[in-house]
């Protein structure tokens, strides 16, 4: 035996092997390279649990346990890949199909015994597939029926009425004198703004938009009084709180998905994909000075549905 | 007894030759007959490719998924209550808020390592549905869903589709002021299916939107029923992986019959569980150093509420691509609506697609009229056409995917809304026409270049001793050369213990 000691010996194979990969040829390096990865990976394991017991930030939390698991996989895989025989090994696939003969035995069966059967008594067939059938469909009604009410009319309305107070999130009415020439507010018929379907339903964007009475459309000629004009908050696209108010420009924004509304024509759409209009309130300013709806809003509010006209 | 039963030898002895693992085997197999079928499966080979750890990805984001998703499950609310938070976050302080998301703000401020937990499930999430997107690529690009695995093909389209639904699902649950709005999308959404879309929408939120009762069934839906569907299909998945056994690409060897890799044990084992390892590690790794959903920030949702510049989760930026860019074209006539500006791109379209996916082996083999079984991948190259179609349909997904930004894209360069949106509307249109004529010369050229293609087959031109030349047809791709296999070696550390050198030669390493 020589002096010198290979990097590596295999049994019948010479270490300078053309098929031996680079790794391969020095597996104490590739094993001391590894032990350190598995080494690195047990600290930081063992630093997680350190962290873990002490309360440490949440990131060391994350950067140990994560190293650890990082490092360890990287050790596993390396033995794998390195230090493992790695073949190629070869498996014969062999075909899934079974014989002709013991797939027309299989057919056989299922129409010699069941089909034959069936057909020799075709009312009872009938009467259990037709009991079975008629319970697949009546036992939709618990599962589906059951699982909330019909849409009804409850589409059609929001909850304001003739003479609602419009009052903000906190339930404050708004008076004539709340609002300058270009501010907007929040607005819900009074008794609802806490509620899940004034958030949702009946929330309203209320803005002045000049001192004068303000005409967006023919035939809206009183409903914009002292400047006041009010316009569903609910995007005709998706439903999304039309948001934001370009004052300089009038413009109401949704930030979903940038349909812009023109604040003084009605609320016509210049842009994006909303198709309609933003519906808008008829207000009136009582004698105290509070703004009140004349009625709830003429057509539906928020997006497009099928029995909508 | 006598003295043999009872001393440590003979014990051993009595145990079998590998001592207390025979006997462990012995007795589960005396049961369940476990031996045969076992080491068959230890025997498995998996063939080594790196796109075959692509799949690997998916299963183990999902493994860390069921873990973190345990542990959250175990710390949040699934409850609508309003409630006033008084917790270890001060800026919410005070403010009512449901109870959802005062349980999702305090389980990741003051449950140890929460946020860890909660940050791991939504990286995993992401992470989870991206892989599982590109391992579909693989799947699709090689041809790995033809004749015999077509099941296997619909099984993965049907876990795309649940994990999609299961992440706007977790996504939805903190009921935080992004991912209300979401769900009030969603809400609409279901509103603009004709006839039934009223129907639908009020029969999931149990009433008109919010309802009361979509956290819970959310929930319930999020961490049982639709994991449970995933756990099945999941199962089936790789029971079928195992009956009809791994595709391989041509190559030393490697033939229709036979399948050329690595033994399930101890070699693959070692590396899938190394790998399992590295995916939950960069996870965590994400999830401690990687901020991701700071619900905290965005506050609770009030439906009169809105955030700006926000996007859904990235496998929702599709969807929410095409709703930003589709025309106002609404639909209303004989007393009813149509609200074609949402349908279209936010039912049909997904429609369409999953359709196509779901329908694509079925039309491939109609269109090439190839009923064969097929174990040996294609390369991409080999099907111009196919890769030309999976090209269009991932152009289309990534320009819808970038419309999904336009507000954010016209804010950063400083250019118009309505440009980016035209410029958006254009290239979602243009870009499948575009990608699939240069995927398709790509991949002609590319085939052309191993010798195929309109080329005739390559003849290899020999001269014989008596200085004949002899011109035989040599195979097409270099490849697919008929070779032995030579079985790569591996370090042996008994080896090195034996004093003579070894003699030359190779060893054949035996199963």
């Amino acid at each position: 035996m020589s002096e010198h000691r290979t990097p590596v010996s295999l049994r019948g194979l010479a270490a300078d092997d053309p098929h031996l990969q680079g790794a391969a040829r020095r597996p104490q390096l590739v094993e001391r390279v590894l032990a350190l990865s598995l080494l690195v990976g047990l600290a930081l394991v063992v630093a997680f649990g350190a962290c873990y017991w002490t309360n440490a930030a949440p990131w060391t939390l994350g950067a140990t346990m994560g190293g650890g698991l990082f490092f360890l996989g990287v050790g596993l895989v390396g033995w794998g890949k390195y230090l493992m025989a790695r073949g190629p090994f070869v498996e014969e696939r062999h075909p899934l199909a079974s014989a002709p003969e013991e797939r027309d035995a299989l057919a056989a069966a299922l129409v010699e015994r069941g089909g034959a059967l069936v057909k020799r008594r075709r009312v009872l067939g009938g009467l259990v597939g037709g009991g079975l059938g008629a319970f697949g469909i009546v036992a939709l009604f618990p599962l589906l029926r059951s699982l909330g009410p019909l849409p009804k009319g409850t589409l059609f309305h929001t909850d304001w009425r003739a003479g609602s107070f419009a009052v903000d999130q906190t339930g404050r009415r708004i008076h004539v004198d709340d609002l300058g020439v270009g501010s907007v507010v929040t607005v819900f018929p009074e008794g609802t703004q806490n509620t899940n379907r004034g958030q949702a339903v009946d929330q309203t964007i209320l803005i002045r938009i000049s001192n004068e009475n303000f005409v967006t459309q023919p035939g809206r000629a009183t409903w914009g009084p002292q400047g006041y004009i009010a316009y569903s908050k609910l995007c005709t696209h998706l439903g999304c709180p039309v948001g934001l108010y370009e004052q300089q420009l009038e413009l109401l924004v949704c930030p979903c998905h940038q349909s812009m509304f023109n604040a003084t024509n009605g609320a016509i759409p210049e842009f994006g994909p909303a198709p309609r209009p933003l519906p808008q309130l008829p207000l009136y300013i009582d004698a105290q000075g509070f703004v009140r709806s004349q009625s709830d809003y003429h057509e539906p509010v928020g997006p497009g549905f099928w029995e909508r006209s | 007894m006598s003295d043999a039963t009872t001393t440590p030898r003979s014990r051993r002895q009595a145990r079998g030759r590998y001592g207390r693992v025979s006997q462990v085997v012995t007795e589960i197999d005396e049961r369940l007959g476990v031996a045969r079928g076992g080491r068959t499966f230890l025997d498995k080979i998996f063939p080594d490719h790196w796109s075959f750890m692509l799949g690997e990805i998916v299963l183990y984001s999902f493994v860390v998924l069921l873990v973190t998703g345990v542990f959250l499950s175990l710390y949040y609310v699934p409850s609508a209550t309003v409630v006033t938070y008084h917790g270890s976050y001060l800026p919410l302080d005070g403010m009512p808020m449901s109870q959802a998301y005062a349980s999702t703000v305090n389980l990741s401020f003051a449950v140890r390592a929460g946020l860890l937990m909660r940050q791991m499930h939504h990286w995993a999430a992401d992470i989870f549905i991206g892989s599982m997107v590109v391992h579909m690529a693989r799947v699709f690009f090689t041809g790995a869903f033809r004749k015999p695995r077509e099941l296997n093909w619909t099984i993965g389209v049907t876990l795309l589709t649940l994990a999609i639904v299961n992440g706007f699902l977790g996504y939805s649950l903190p009921d935080d002021l992004v991912s209300g709005t979401g769900i009030r999308i969603a809400y609409s959404i279901l509103l603009s299916i004709p006839v039934i879309g009223t129907y639908l929408a009020f029969w999931i939120f149990g009433g008109n939107f919010p309802g009361t009762v979509i956290l819970e069934r959310f929930f319930i839906l999020h961490v049982l029923i639709v994991p449970l569907l995933m756990l099945g299909l999941v199962g089936a998945h790789l029971a079928l992986l195992v009956r009809q056994k791994h595709t391989q690409f041509p190559g030393e060897g490697r033939r229709e019959d036979n399948v050329v890799g690595s033994p399930m044990f101890p070699v693959f084992m070692a590396k899938t569980t190394g790998f399992l390892l590295i995916v939950a590690g960069v996870i965590a790794l994400l999830g401690g150093l990687a901020q991701i959903n700071p619900i905290w920030q965005f506050g609770p949702y009030e439906a009169s509420r809105i955030s700006y510049a926000v996007q859904p989760d990235w496998y929702m930026g599709f969807l929410d691509g095409a709703l930003r860019i589709f025309p106002s074209w609404s639909f209303h006539s004989f007393g009813h609506t149509i609200p074609l500006e949402v349908t279209i791109p936010a039912v049909v379209l997904p429609g369409l697609l999953f359709g196509l996916a779901y329908a694509w082996p079925a039309l491939e083999r109609r269109v090439t009229k190839d009923n064969a079984m097929h174990h040996l991948l294609d390369r991409p190259s080999d099907r111009p056409r196919r890769t030309a179609a999976g090209a269009a349909v991932l152009a289309l997904l990534a320009t819808l995917f970038v419309a999904s930004s336009t507000d954010v894209i016209a804010n950063f360069f400083h250019v118009s809304l309505n440009t980016v949106l035209w410029t958006m509307r254009v290239l979602v249109l243009v870009s499948p026409f575009v990608a699939y004529p240069i995927a398709y010369r790509i991949a002609k050229e590319m085939h052309a270049l191993h010798g195929a293609g309109r080329r005739k087959t390559p003849n290899v031109v020999t001269r014989t001793g008596e200085g004949e030349y002899r011109a035989e047809p040599a195979p097409a791709f270099a490849d697919d050369a008929e070779v032995p296999l030579a079985p790569t070696p591996v370090p042996d550390f008994i080896a090195e213990e034996q004093p003579a050198p070894p003699p030359r030669g190779t060893r054949t390493t035996d199963r």
